[in-house]
């Protein structure tokens, strides 16, 4: 009897991790496609559920059920109020930096794994394999890339929350080459020791877990804000292997198909990331963006502003605008004054849409979902390559604190960090407003040409007071 | 040689999970229009928070108080990884319903 309810124990176990599994595959799936991302979600999440509950009711490690049950249920509930709370608060401009938080925390997760299991491998395995084992691996490459990951993700986090400068060393490079290396060999190391009980390279796992962590920070410091997108979507698909790798180590199949799936889409994501930037993922990690180049010659241009007043009578007597958002948007709040502006000019018969460059923001996608939250419709949200063939159509063409999107130089200037990626080309708007803080540099810290044009007017100051200053010119005119 | 054959038997099972998740990986987000890719990031952040199974597992069975303190700061976390990374995603979805 007791035998037999052990065997159905299991078996709806495993039952449940592949019903997991396939939530799993069918909410990324859904979240891939804008009607069905919600119902996507709450899938994936269901599927969560029943894996952890079917796990602590059902586990059995040699015939042993799971233990410390209040205690398990006391911390989850610790990390769903933590979280919920956090989630929930979280102003939306900081959503790149969330996503790096919480991922850095499953990192941290399967760092802590690995370290508990090391000294809890089996004699037996060791006597009849050695060190040199797929557990052994297993166990290892989760505490390296999992820690990585937990390092690099706080980086991350604190260099998109301004808490952390830029570090651009050209001499890193080598050295954070040299620390793979060593890590690397630590694994090689560990796996070819002759030992009786694993306990015994302890030491070693704590040096290695050091030096993971010294990776990953040296691993995220010299990377430009520009490129944080890329390093977060990176350090994601980390965090999914390191999770795939405590499925090895379970023979865990939720584990598994979770982590590695989460592992290649990451991945993929990082590709089509790049690819937006037109950049190499190589030249991502390794290369240092944004020293620009000698090239970046002033053509001395002159720079002409523009007043408040003209720029009201501009835009309301204008039959087609474009508003092209960018990150100081963002940072400024500055996205509900702006739909109350293109409310206003729409209601005087003007045309507004927006020009979303796919790495607007800080993230790919950031600007849509900042500009949803100011409930602008979704349809007037379009992707620069669909809108730039109907720009010389356009009146007045708005750069509200955007900067590299808009930068001709990714078109006219090879020698340019950025060239050849795909802009918005604000140059053919017949009139280019420009708000912006200062003549400072965009993300990228390169000159932009767009600034001197001649069809191009500054508006100086903080985007949400200009706006908002704006909004009650058009409204008085 | 021997010893990577052998490797081979006795995982191919996983081995071959691995490899069919790649593929699934790749096939299911390759043609996911930019405007998802914050929510889908942050959708994918939270699915491998599935690494709280291998936390509770571990918490299930410590014995040593070090090893409590250690798993029982695991789950945290990897609930922290799930519960924020469903919640933010679907904040962030929220949003896009169509508007009226």
């Amino acid at each position: 009897m007791d035998q037999l309810s052990h065997i159905t124990g299991i078996s709806i176990l495993e039952i449940t991790y592949v019903i997991a599994s396939v939530l799993f595959i069918l909410g990324l799936k859904m979240l891939s496609h804008p009607l069905t991302a919600r119902r996507g979600n709450t899938l994936a999440a269901f599927g969560m559920v029943f894996a952890i509950v079917a796990t602590i009711l059902f586990h059995r490690k040699n015939g042993e059920p799971i233990g410390n049950i209040p205690w398990i249920l006391g911390a989850i509930v610790i990390g769903t109020i933590i979280g919920w709370m956090i989630a929930k608060k979280v102003k939306m401009t900081a959503m790149p930096q969330l996503v790096s938080f919480f991922n850095g925390m499953g990192g941290a997760a399967a760092a802590l794994i690995s370290m508990m299991e090391f000294p809890h491998i089996r004699p037996e395995l060791i006597a009849a394999h050695g060190m040199a084992n797929g557990h052994v691996l297993a166990i290892l490459l989760g505490l390296m890339i999992g820690t990585v990951s937990w390092a690099g993700s706080m980086i991350a986090f604190g260099k998109l929350d301004g808490r952390i400068g830029d570090l651009r060393i050209k001499a890193l490079k080598y050295v954070n080459l040299t620390i793979l290396a060593v890590l690397i060999g630590f694994i090689v190391f560990i796996m070819t020791r002759h030992v009786q009980a694993s306990t015994e390279l302890m030491p070693c796992i704590y040096i290695m877990f050091a030096v993971s962590v010294i990776y990953g920070v040296l691993f995220v410091m010299p990377i430009g804000g520009a490129d944080m997108p890329v390093v977060i979507s990176l350090l994601n698909s980390f965090t999914g292997v390191a999770a795939a790798m405590g499925g090895f180590l379970y023979n865990n199949q939720a584990m598994l198909t979770g982590g590695i799936l989460v592992g290649s889409a990451g991945t993929i994501l990082t590709v089509l990331m790049c690819k937006a930037m037109n950049r190499s993922l190589l030249n991502v990690i390794v290369g240092v963006f944004g020293g620009g180049g000698a090239s970046n010659v002033l053509e001395g241009g002159t720079i002409k502003e523009i007043t408040l007043s003209d720029a009201a009578v501009l835009l309301s007597y204008s039959k087609k605008v474009v508003i092209v958002p960018g990150y100081g948007l963002a940072v400024a709040q500055a996205q509900h004054i702006c739909h109350e502006l293109d409310k206003l000019l729409e209601e005087k018969g003007v045309e507004v849409k927006y020009a979303i460059h796919p790495v607007a923001g800080r993230m790919p996608g950031h600007m849509n979902v900042l500009l949803a939250e100011a409930d602008v419709p979704y349809e007037q949200l379009i992707e620069s390559d669909v809108i730039n063939p109907d720009l010389p159509n356009t009146d007045v063409l708005v750069v509200i604190g955007a900067n590299d999107v808009v930068n001709p130089a990714a078109e006219d200037d090879p020698s340019s960090p950025i060239y050849g990626m795909p802009i918005v080309k604000a140059r053919d708007a017949k009139n280019i407003i420009v708000m912006k803080r200062g003549m400072g540099k965009g993300y990228a810290a390169i000159e932009n040409m767009l600034f001197f044009n001649e069809k191009t007017r500054m508006l100086f100051g903080d985007a949400k007071s200009t706006l908002q200053n704006l909004v009650n010119e058009v409204k008085s005119l | 040689m021997e010893k990577i054959l052998s490797f081979f038997l006795e995982h191919r099972e996983a081995i071959f999970i691995v490899i069919l998740s790649i593929f699934l990986g790749i096939e299911v987000i390759s043609h996911v229009p930019a405007i998802l890719h914050t929510p889908l990031m942050s959708g994918a952040n939270a699915i491998h928070g599935v690494v709280i199974i291998g936390a509770i597992i571990v918490m299930g069975h410590a014995d040593t108080t070090g090893s409590m303190i250690l798993g029982f700061l695991a789950v945290v976390l990897g609930t922290l990884n799930v519960v924020g990374g469903f919640v933010v995603t679907d904040r962030m979805l929220e949003m896009f319903k169509k508007k009226k």
